[in-house]
């Protein structure tokens, strides 16, 4: 099973204010 | 570590994951970079629904302390919305959890703090500068702690 990782970021903050759910914002440089 | 499991769980159900690649995401990842100021990878910021940083992890972490990690910076999530009793049970699982990994000092000290913040009764952080006294002697969570013995 996967992280449901997004990369829309702008969107995923907007969800997260709505939603009222914290975010994990992943900078990677693994390979995708 | 992504691939372990119970890393993903835990991230899959208290958060909504956002991923900017440094190479891949070449535009984004600047942009994001310069906001949340997080020029190095691997970098795992956890912000609350208003989009605050409420924890920082940089660097690669085995499993077990990168879900130690995870669980301190929910539990700080609690804490920052001021959910002192949700907040001192998340730290104490970590400690229970977790005791050999970084966050298990970190996290001991703010479980002694949320029902101080909660009730003004500094029982809770005498309680903990004795704790101190018996485990992580050399954290500087310990050094911390001492002025409340």
């Amino acid at each position: 099973m996967p992280i449901n990782f997004r990369h829309d970021v702008d969107q995923v903050l907007e969800d997260a204010k709505a939603q009222r759910k914290p975010v994990l914002l992943d900078f990677s440089a693994a390979p995708m | 570590m992504w691939p372990d499991e119970r890393v993903v769980r835990f991230v899959n159900e208290s958060f909504l994951p956002a991923r900017v690649h440094v190479k891949d995401d070449g535009q984004a990842f600047q942009r994001f970079s310069e906001r949340f100021r997080a020029p190095w990878t691997p970098t795992i910021l956890l912000l609350d629904p208003d989009g605050v940083e409420q924890h920082r992890i940089e660097g690669f972490l085995p499993a077990d302390d990168l879900l130690a990690q995870l669980m301190l910076g929910r539990a700080k999530l609690a804490f920052g919305q001021q959910q002192w009793a949700e907040a001192e049970r998340r730290f104490r699982e970590i400690v229970e959890q977790f005791p050999q990994t970084d966050a298990a000092p970190e996290a001991l000290y703010w479980a002694g703090v949320a029902p101080y913040k909660a009730t003004g009764n500094p029982a809770s952080l005498k309680a903990t500068g004795r704790a101190f006294a018996e485990r992580y002697q050399d954290s500087t969570w310990a050094k911390k702690a001492s002025v409340w013995r």
